[in-house]
């Protein structure tokens, strides 16, 4: 058995993938998505903006954008989990430009209106197969027992082999 | 000409999100909307190829959904989006303008059932279609 790594090494190699995700995707930082993690799980973070209003008379979320944090979060909790066996296993985390998942198809389900409030996510990997992966997110602003909005998503795995 | 074009302007300017992702408003009446959005390489969600993010066509298919039910002649007081169910069936070519058609082909007194499709250059191929149910506020009756 090898000694185990020291925690530091270990972090930095979680934090470098994760953030390298995220920095990939330009409309992620358009929409001002940030992501916390603590060790596999991740939260999506949307700090309200007055750029992510829909209705200003409520005022309320846009429906899109609101749309939009959920498909992010979906597709970074599904590269993120996808990848993570690979990085704990023997380290190793892709070289080069990440191939992501893509959407098959999206559906949100709008349960109240979005407060001009900070709002979390987190997404949830039903199943995840070779080529398919159907996610479940779920998306709360004060209380995480009361959802504002959920989706559920098919994506299309990118291929085998395609770090480079 | 002039008075639906700053009419366009004026919903779009109201609704921030949509001015955020550059929509233009092109045509408006009778429970269909057709919105429009400039490629921005802010919206690409694929770095590899510079694909616009199905977020961005969500908020452009929710915005477009949500002007055909204001404009449908039962003339609802405001909207919210109950449900959205988008099908991505191509890439939008990177470089390409997406327009998204609307159409509220359904309402309720309560609810508001539409379609969408969102195409670029090629309108003979949709990049992405949806269909929607939207709630109808007629205020006090």
């Amino acid at each position: 058995m090898k000694r185990p790594e020291p925690v530091a090494v270990i972090k930095q190699r979680r934090e470098g993938l994760l953030r390298g995700l995220v920095a990939a995707v330009p409309y992620i930082g358009f929409l001002g998505v940030q992501f916390d993690r603590r060790g596999d799980e991740l939260t999506a973070i949307m700090p309200f903006a007055d750029s992510l209003i829909g209705n200003p008379m409520i005022p309320a979320l846009h429906g899109g954008a609101t749309a939009a944090f959920l498909e992010v979060t979906a597709i970074i909790e599904l590269a993120w989990s996808t990848l993570w066996d690979g990085m704990e296993a023997d380290g190793a985390v892709p070289e080069g430009v990440l191939r992501l998942p893509k959407t098959i198809d999206f559906t949100v389900d709008y349960l109240r209106s979005g407060l001009p409030r900070d709002a979390y996510a987190r997404a949830r990997v039903n199943r995840s197969g070779r080529r398919y992966a159907s996610v479940h997110v779920e998306a709360w602003q004060d209380n995480r027992s009361r959802l504002f909005a959920q989706a559920t998503g098919h994506f299309l795995m990118p291929p085998p082999g395609h770090e480079g | 000409m002039s008075d639906v074009h700053a009419l366009a302007r004026q919903f779009i300017d109201a609704l921030p999100h949509a001015r955020a992702l550059g929509m233009v408003l092109e045509e408006i009446g009778d429970g269909r909307a057709v919105i429009a959005m400039a490629y921005d390489a802010r919206f690409i969600g694929d770095p590899m190829t510079g694909v616009i993010h199905g977020g961005a066509v969500s908020a452009l298919m929710d915005t477009a959904s949500g002007a055909a039910v204001m404009c449908h002649p039962s003339a609802p007081l405001s909207t919210a989006t109950l449900d959205l169910r988008i099908d991505y069936m191509r890439p939008a070519t990177p470089g390409q303008t997406i327009r998204a058609r609307a159409e509220c082909h359904h309402v309720t007194r309560t609810v508001a059932f539409i379609r969408a499709t969102a195409t670029d250059e090629d309108e003979t191929r949709p990049v992405a279609m949806a269909t929607g149910a939207f709630t109808i506020d007629r205020g006090a009756e």
